[in-house]
């Protein structure tokens, strides 16, 4: 074993010119925005400000800028994919050989999952959960850095498989034995594994951190049965995640000794069983997606019932019916695999359980319902997302119980029906409501509007592009296509593989109109400020600060008497009121050991990659030392002197005075 | 409106493509595939009865309590009503309680352990999976082929299915259910072709590069041409043993049909307990036991030495 383990040049794929060119774009964006930095004297700020931040907004603006990033890599994939498939036609091969298109699906999957969705939820999150229950901060508020941190290190190391090697050829689930060292030799799941173990961890934190968070430090007076809806299906969320996320961790563990020990867990011979693997992955992979979608349904309920200038209908209903869904959740698993062979009993067993998470499902589409009963919905942005999600989730969810009918089951699966109904809940659900959740916070994020019109344009374009790219997907699933094809030699799945096609350049106009609406907001920011602090006229409690928040989010810390508390305070006549005096406001110092542990960390993912011993050891030496040196460190904390809150408070009242005269 | 009127011209050209088109899992040509596709319509049907109101209510909701018609009732307050939440609560718990039911009988009725009813006895066929194509074996009838399945009409079929290497999922969309592959197991499945034609196969589970040229033809001819093909077969020189066998199984993509005119008895047998077999042995061999070069030399000798016991 060489110093530098399985690396060499050969590792880059200097003769694909698709990759070389797609390394040159990032590589001249990378320095131009290197060089814009530096002309505008930008370094300090962006290591003082951001990355070594500890403040919640800060980083819940990293993660979806992270999602964001991570969300045009995936969409590239995608629309590589669906070009392919519209191209390899009757027999065609293509413009992508197995070799290629095998790692696009593999990391459509992974990024849009991994590296796309959760950053994009954690990011709202981070935003929205710590002011809607009153408090300065999370409860860990360097951990809250270094779980950032760690997603992107592993955002890091998945990107890297593009220029360095290459990635998993064996489909998002890495199922083995095909993600075995005997049939997948190469780096590919390596990078799959240390990718998702990093970010993973950097997960499982947030989760540990947004609980206690919510059991400890929520306003005197809110009681668990006063926080705001969306705070409570991140509640649950987190739940799941603390709960789940090991799973993943240990099962990840288990292949990676496979691969580099020769362990035997999920390998052919010597008593191994992959069946195991394929259970576990889902007993992590199930609550996952309820992971992605409760946050989804949380911000739904705050936006209609901001809008709809009413109180949300059935409150405690939807608490509960959240919490059975999260519980439900880890009881359904085995309906990723009707087909593996398990008794009809066992088989239906899970179907039925599967079904019941329709009940409390419907509810939360009922609550929804009769919020907008009676009130005065104004259609903007995130209201728009949400109408649409109804009305796609509703379509999406049917078509879940159905291949939960393990009868159905065994024509469906792994069929296009089954990608469409994934996509159908996932975009139709989580991803329009991380847009509607986009749309709703950003002016509380940024302290200025975003591009109204702009924004519903993109929503259409999304919405159309959605149907036109995923309805076919359902008929090529009856028409019996299976999916990860290659190509295709039947007459009959040409129109549908079109269609799809089609609709998937309908959504890449959505997204560039995304990108447009955030550049148009940022040049028009002057004219477009949030003064007050409440743009929507909202019940909660964020929407009493500013926008931007400060930095310690409330100079006073507010006494809780209703659901709906920021609507309360401002029937009451208590918002906007200057106490008497203020008190000194402790606030956690910004810090860099979350970067440089999450930088030794990835370092160690690299060189476990490939096979480097003593990086390896380098990467894991450093993140230890790292966090000795924090757990060390005294000089973490100050106060804010009431003198200063006294000023950044006169400045916001004065400016909410002047706004609304 | 765009988006409404949109969705329906899709689901619209869905359901006539559906009735037009040839092929695929609404068009079955096998008992197991007719109760399924059934199965599919009636839940959808169920499911409907929720799902269309759901989505009536939302638009005409959204259009009729909209901010520009103030002088429908406001009540910013309302938030709670037991009648409601009695009714939300309910309507889907009858509905899935319905389902439920469906799914419980159904389940049972489709298991595909289960032998079908038929007066007929069933055919046996072993299949077995490898990188990348298929293996069918005719214990009964001595023979075998890759990539193409002839089967005799109105017979049912007992299919044992294992696999070489990595998982797969044996799948004739217009017969019905699929079951998946997996080395060192067995996994059986029962179909019916209830009339002649030739079906589409597939593998459903993704393994690897040469996954995609993994289809065969499911040819259904009635009783004499099965016999007749089995005795076309059966002309065939090509004998199936170990040694064939492991250049078999050797990694190949679009592999052509292929046939064995006759085949070594226990097989289908070997390759399955190739990976139990020696179990005890495998720490002292080659940790990487694994890699299918060993395997296959292994299971050779392996099936030299049984071949050798019974001769």
């Amino acid at each position: 074993m060489s110093l530098l383990g399985k690396l060499s040049l050969d590792a880059i794929p200097y003769h694909e010119p698709i990759i070389m060119g797609t390394l040159a774009v990032v590589g001249i964006a990378g320095i131009a925005i290197a060089i814009a930095i530096t002309r505008h004297k930008q370094w300090g700020v962006l290591w003082n400000d951001w990355i070594t931040s500890v403040d919640h907004k800060r980083l819940g603006v990293m993660y979806i800028l992270l999602a964001l990033i991570m969300l045009v890599r995936g969409f590239s994939d995608a629309i590589m994919m669906r070009t392919q498939l519209a191209l390899a036609t009757n027999g065609a091969e293509g413009y992508l050989p197995p070799e290629h298109y095998d790692q696009i699906f593999t990391a459509h999957g992974v990024i849009m999952i991994i590296f796309m969705a959760m950053p994009f939820m954690i990011g709202l999150m981070n935003i929205a959960l710590p002011l809607q229950i009153g408090a300065r901060d999370v409860a860990f508020p360097f951990m809250n850095n270094l779980s950032f941190w760690l997603t992107a290190g592993g955002a890091v190391l998945i990107n890297l498989s593009l220029g360095l090697g290459e990635f998993a050829k064996t489909g998002w689930l890495a199922y083995p034995p095909l993600s075995e060292q005997s049939f997948s030799p190469g780096v590919g799941v390596d990078y799959y594994i240390w990718a998702l173990q990093i970010s993973g961890v950097g997960t499982l934190l947030t989760g540990v951190n947004f609980l206690v968070t919510v059991f400890k430090m929520r306003a005197p007076g809110m009681k668990l049965m006063d926080m705001p809806i969306f705070t409570w299906a991140c509640t649950w969320a987190n739940v799941l995640i603390v709960a789940s996320f090991p799973i993943l961790t240990a099962v990840l563990g288990l292949l990676a000794l496979d691969r580099y020990f020769d362990f035997h867990f999920f390998t052919n011979a010597a008593g191994g069983n992959a069946m195991m693997y394929i259970n576990l992955f889902w007993a992590w992979g199930h609550p996952e997606v309820y992971i992605l979608v409760l946050p989804a349904f949380g911000v739904f309920s705050e936006v209609i019932s901001t809008f709809t200038g009413k109180r949300l209908f059935g409150y405690k209903s939807t608490v509960l019916a959240s919490g059975a869904i999260s519980i439900l959740g880890f009881i359904v698993w085995l309906h990723h695999f009707f087909t593996m062979g398990s008794s009809a009993n066992v088989n239906a067993f899970f179907g039925v359980m599967t079904m019941i998470i329709a009940v409390p499902t419907g509810v939360k589409l009922f609550s929804w319902l009769f919020t907008m009963y009676r009130g005065r919905l104004r259609i903007t942005v995130p209201v728009l997302w949400t109408l649409g999600f109804m009305v796609t989730f509703t379509i999406g969810g049917m078509t879940g119980v159905l291949l939960a009918v393990p009868g159905a089951d065994y024509v469906l699966h792994n069929s296009l029906f089954l990608i469409a109904h994934f996509h159908n809940t996932i975009i139709g659900g989580a991803v329009f409501g991380y847009m509607a959740g986009f749309a709703y916070w950003f002016p509380k994020a940024m302290g200025f509007h975003l591009n109204e019109r702009i924004g519903k344009a993109s929503f259409w374009c999304w919405l159309i592009g959605f149907y036109v790219a995923f309805m076919p997907l359902y008929v090529l699933g009856f028409l019996g296509m299976t999916r990860r094809l290659n190509h295709t030699n039947n007459p009959d799945w040409n129109i549908w593989l079109y269609l799809a096609c089609i609709g998937a350049f309908i959504i890449l106009v959505g997204i560039v109109l995304q990108f447009v609406q955030l550049y148009l907001a940022f040049r028009d920011r002057e004219k477009n400020r949030d003064l007050t602090g409440d743009p929507w006229n909202g019940h909660t409690l964020e929407w009493s600060t500013a926008s931007p928040p400060q930095f310690y989010n409330f100079a006073k810390v507010p006494q809780v008497r209703d659901l709906d508390a920021f609507t309360d305070m401002k029937e009451q006549g208590t918002a906007y009121k200057k106490p008497d005096s203020y008190a000194p406001i402790h606030m956690p110092k910004n810090t860099a050991s979350g970067v440089l542990m999450a930088g030794a960390a990835t370092l160690f993912g690299f060189a476990a990659i490939w096979h480097i011993t003593w990086l390896a050891v380098v990467g894991l030496v450093g993140t230890v030392v790292f966090l000795l040196l924090r757990a060390y460190d005294n000089d973490v904390d100050y106060y804010v002197q009431p003198d200063e809150v006294e000023r950044i408070e006169s400045l916001h009242l004065n400016q909410v005075k002047e706004a609304t005269a | 409106m765009l988006v409404r009127s949109l969705k329906n011209a899709v689901l619209a050209a869905a359901v006539f493509a559906l009735a037009g088109c040839q092929g695929g899992v609404l068009d079955p040509k096998g008992q197991v595939g007719l109760d399924e596709k059934n199965l599919i319509i009636i839940s959808t049907v169920l499911m409907l009865l929720v799902v269309i109101p759901v989505i009536v209510m939302t638009l005409y909701f959204a259009w009729k309590y909209r901010e520009s018609r103030d002088h429908e009732i406001y009540a910013p307050k309302w938030a709670h009503s037991t009648k409601i939440e009695a009714i939300v609560w309910l309507v889907p718990v009858a509905i899935i309680l319905v389902l439920g039911v469906i799914t419980w009988r159904s389940t049972q009725a489709l298991d595909p352990y289960k032998p079908l009813a038929h007066k007929e006895k069933h055919l046996t066929v072993e299949v077995v999976s490898l990188n990348w194509k298929w293996l069918f074996i005719y214990p009964e009838q001595g023979v075998a082929s890759v990539n193409e399945l002839v089967i005799p009409a109105d017979v049912p079929v007992k299919f044992k299915i294992t696999s070489e290497s990595t998982m797969n999922s044996f799948f004739i969309p217009q017969l019905g259910s699929q079951i998946y592959s997996m080395a060192g197991m067995e996994t059986t499945l029962h179909l019916i072709a209830n009339e002649p034609g030739t079906y589409d196969g597939y593998s459903a589970n993704y393994s690897g590069a040469g996954f995609t040229g993994m289809k065969f033809k499911t040819v259904a001819t009635d009783k004499a041409g099965f016999q007749h093909w089995i005795d076309s077969v059966k002309q065939d020189d090509d004998k199936l043993d170990s040694a064939t066998y492991a250049e078999l199984a050797k990694p190949s993509e679009n592999h052509p049909v292929e046939h064995f005119g006759s085949v070594s008895g226990s097989l289908f047998h070997d390759i399955m307990y190739k990976y139990m077999k020696n179990y005890n042995d495998w720490n002292k061999n080659s940790p990487k036991a694994e890699s299918e070069h060993s395997i296959s030399e292994n299971s050779a000798a392996d099936h030299d030495a049984a071949d050798a016991e019974r001769s």
